[in-house]
């Protein structure tokens, strides 16, 4: 099996190069990061690559993959075209190989305040959420911040720092529309202007690559058409 | 550049804090609202800590569902625990458990509901109503998501407090005085090789489990023990590492989680002859007995002919009867796990299982403040001045020897904030940092810079590689370790870990930058699963009896005259013991029963 991986060291390389590799008898069934962990340990431990839960929870392993974002642990080699051709994801500074920095990315996670904002005193026991409450965030909360949304993303890639791309906006969904959340209109409010989430413009790369299924344009639509309910 | 000692920066904090899961983040939470400086320095961003992987839920007695107080809670998990559990700690534990509760879904934790609002509890292994009566329903659930739910929330909150976050950075040492006080850590900044000093008048460690010890497991590849490892060096034993727990639902040959929810909501196991296999071995509480007792007899139905496969190597778990609804809204994750790894949608086909390494019931040894607690002279539990532990690193021991289901996601915040308040109180008396001298930082500069050094020798010839010797290790242990031992493979298995951690020394890695240097963290690791694996199998070794996950063929028996005791290792003194604290805090203690589910 044939894999062509990029290779960055800002050590020793004035530039990024595509290296190509090979395993033998890989088992059917085998994820992507099986592949680049043997690859690691039995060829090149330069290799570099973040790495955790390998079952795609953690959101540590996002990577271009045959041109489209995954994570390397839920992707199977089954359906790759080959030479399997793995890039660390696009828009970003590299660090090295396939890590990117991803600190522009958490920044704007950071900017939508994404944590329960409850200004009455707490009740001595759980706040009440009836379950038609709570279906609210299916679909938002199950985030994992891998980056893979926003890092494909053209609104992201040319203003990352303005625009605050599909992860920030999901969680900014998920805690508008949690009934426990007192700053509502605060929070609509931060998201106005011509940026931050108005840069989209429902191209859906982010709907495509989520690994977890999540659709942060629709999470969008919603905060968009809550902002025109208000003014009306 | 390797870091010299004229480089070296050196920060100071209040507390420090090793690992971001959700014991660290717990404590942070606390001590950054106690306007502390806390500095949590953690080898990956926090959100990827393994707590992110708990499925189930976290167990307090909260009466949504069914009748319930924390007694009842308390008496399942000394029963769960075979009697090796702390009851001091256990009371204290399954007291705060609703408190616990209620302060994470006021951190924002989506916790699934029930009609009335409340949040919703399921059934899982080992909780009965009535100190053994009917099954409980206690485990506090966000779908089969709840470590992910808390885990985020607890890392959104602490961005809320302003917690100082040294992210990608790997701790290697203690730091530790002449007196014996422990004054921060040597970390290094994995992005740029820089070696940082962190001194600290409190330290508490935070680092998670060890399950990389075995070949198949459960556990996230970052699960090495390293807090553990960091302990033993500083000359503190392990606890009762005999006792790892081998969950009865990985998925066969692979080793992903499939929670304990699965039967919690229904579903139950199969053997080849269709059989409901649990009912034989656990005629009242089936499918929920507690886990060491189902990976049992999973194990014994497999060696006795009745697996299933054409290997006949596992058995089936089977959830297609509660219908695609029920799956889907109360176990979303598991189901797209078997979707992703083995094409099987639960809802239509069962899913095939076998116990697989799980969690480190065993650690640091602590009393129920989070103080680390060694023995000195004729006293079995003195605090190490200025140093904590909580979380799966740790043993309170609440755990003793089998660990129930949801309540390790319990452990991490109940101690978690029980350390962070033990902090507090200890900075009120210990205002200033103590003298830290430069021979303690030069010692352990010069080893982090070892592979460095040994990658710069021409001699190659003789190398052992990180990797090679890691796959050994897994593989001696998972034959050596496993659910079922005895005296003559736990010594074949002494033998061999001991050689492989002797190769240590010979090790060299093939990458010799500074950025992002990966190869170097993973020796690092493999350094703390040495000495996690060997604390683990001579503690096998000596527990001559049957208690909780420690099996032996050779010792049916649970020995409480001889064994209900904690095992104690360390590399100076190898194997020493420890009384168990039979005493509760207020109710009368549960003696030792015939443990019978």
């Amino acid at each position: 099996m044939k894999f062509r991986i990029y290779r960055y060291n800002p050590e020793k390389d004035a530039k990024p190069y595509m290296q190509d590799f090979e395993l033998n008898s890989v088992e059917p069934g085998t994820m992507l990061l099986a592949a680049l962990l043997r690859i690691k340990d039995e060829q090149d431990e330069t290799l570099s690559f973040r790495r955790s839960c390998g079952e795609g929870v953690c959101g540590s392993d996002g990577m271009n993959i045959n041109g489209v974002n995954g994570l390397a642990c839920v992707t199977s080699l089954a359906g790759l075209r080959q030479p399997i051709e793995i890039k660390p994801l696009p828009g970003q500074p590299v660090i090295r190989d396939l890590i990117i920095d991803m600190d522009q990315f958490y920044k704007q996670y950071r900017a939508v305040k994404p944590y329960l904002i409850v200004n009455d005193p707490m009740p001595e026991v759980e706040l009440l959420q009836t379950p038609e409450q709570r279906e609210q965030l299916d679909g938002l909360y199950e985030c994992i911040l891998c980056a893979c949304c926003s890092t494909s993303c053209p609104s992201f890639w040319w203003n990352p720092d303005k625009f605050l791309g599909p992860a920030a906006l999901l969680q900014a969904s998920r805690f508008i529309e949690d009934s426990r959340d007192q700053a509502l209109e605060k929070r609509l409010e931060d998201l106005e202007g011509p940026f931050k989430l108005f840069r989209c413009h429902t191209i859906m790369n982010c709907v495509e690559v989520c690994p977890k299924g999540l659709n942060p344009t629709r999470a969008i639509g919603r905060i968009k058409h809550k902002m025109v309910t208000r003014s009306l | 550049m390797s870091s010299n000692m004229s480089t070296i920066e050196r920060r100071r904090f209040d507390t420090l804090i090793i690992g971001a899961g959700g014991g660290g983040l717990r404590a942070s939470l606390q001590l950054a609202e106690a306007d502390l400086s806390v500095a949590v320095v953690s080898k990956v961003f926090p959100t990827r800590s393994h707590t992110v992987a708990a499925q189930g839920g976290m167990n307090a007695a909260l009466a949504n569902v069914s009748p319930d107080n924390w007694h009842w809670h308390m008496f399942d998990t000394v029963k769960g625990s075979d009697y090796l559990g702390d009851q001091d700690a256990i009371e204290y534990m399954c007291r705060a458990a609703p408190k616990a509760v209620y302060e994470l879904e006021h951190f924002g934790v989506p916790f699934s509901r029930l009609d009335n609002g409340k949040i919703y509890q399921r059934a899982f292994g080992g909780q009965s109503q009535n100190f053994g009566g009917a099954q409980a329903a206690r485990t506090c659930a966000a779908a089969d998501r709840t470590g992910h739910a808390i885990l985020h929330s607890l890392y959104q909150q602490n961005i809320r407090a302003k917690t100082h976050f040294f992210d990608e950075y790997f701790a290697v040492d203690l730091l530790k005085d002449d007196d014996g006080h422990v004054l921060g850590a040597l970390v290094f900044n994995i992005q740029d090789g820089q070696i940082v000093v962190i001194e600290a008048k409190t330290t508490l460690i935070a680092t998670g489990g060890a399950g990389q010890i075995f070949k198949t497991t459960t556990n996230a590849l970052i699960n090495t023990g390293d807090g553990m490892g960091m302990a033993m060096r500083a000359g503190i034993p392990l606890q009762d590492m005999e006792f790892f727990q081998f969950h009865p639902t990985g998925i066969a040959g692979r080793g992903m989680l499939i929670t304990e929810g699965a039967r919690g909501e229904g579903g139950y196991l199969v053997n080849a002859d269709g059989e409901r296999l649990m009912e034989r071995y656990a005629p009242k509480a089936k499918d929920l007995a507690s886990r060491d007792v189902v990976s049992r007899a999973i194990a014994i139905e497999i060696r006795e002919g009745r697996g299933c496969g054409p290997k006949k190597d596992h058995v089936l778990l089977k959830l297609d009867h509660l219908g695609e609804e029920v799956i889907q809204k109360r176990l979303p994750g598991i189901r797209q796990t078997c979707i992703t790894f083995l094409g099987i949608d639960p809802a239509e086909a069962p899913i095939p299982v076998f116990p697989t390494a799980h969690y480190t019931m065993g650690g640091i040894p602590t009393n129920r403040h989070g103080q680390v607690v060694v023995p000195v002279k004729n006293t079995p539990e003195e605090p190490v001045q200025g140093l904590y532990a909580a979380g799966e690193c740790a043993c309170v021991s609440v755990h003793g020897g089998n660990r129930l289901g949801g309540n390790s996601l319990l452990d991490i915040l109940v101690f978690g904030r029980a350390a962070a308040k033990h902090i507090i109180e200890y900075l009120q008396e210990n205002k200033y940092h103590r003298v830290l001298s430069d021979e303690v930082i030069d010692k352990l500069v010069e080893k982090v810079n070892r592979y460095d050094q040994a990658a710069a020798g021409n001699d190659t010839s003789e190398a052992e590689t990180v990797a090679g010797l890691r796959a050994e290790l897994k593989q001696v242990m998972e034959d050596h370790c496993g659910v079922f031992r005895n005296k003559d493979v736990l010594q074949e298995g002494i033998d061999k870990v001991e050689q492989l951690a002797s190769r240590m020394a010979n090790v060299k890695i093939g990458d010799q930058s500074q950025v992002f240097n990966t190869a170097k963290v993973e020796a690092f690791e493999l350094e703390n699963l040495m000495a996690v694996a060997l604390a683990t199998i001579h503690s096998a070794h000596a527990r001559e009896e049957s208690r909780g996950a420690h099996s032996r063929i050779d010792f049916p028996e649970r020995d409480d005259i001889a064994w209900m005791r904690h095992s104690l290792y360390s590399y100076e003194n190898g194997l020493d013991y420890k009384p168990v604290r039979t005493k509760p805090l207020s109710v009368e203690a549960f003696p030792p029963k015939p443990r019978v589910y």
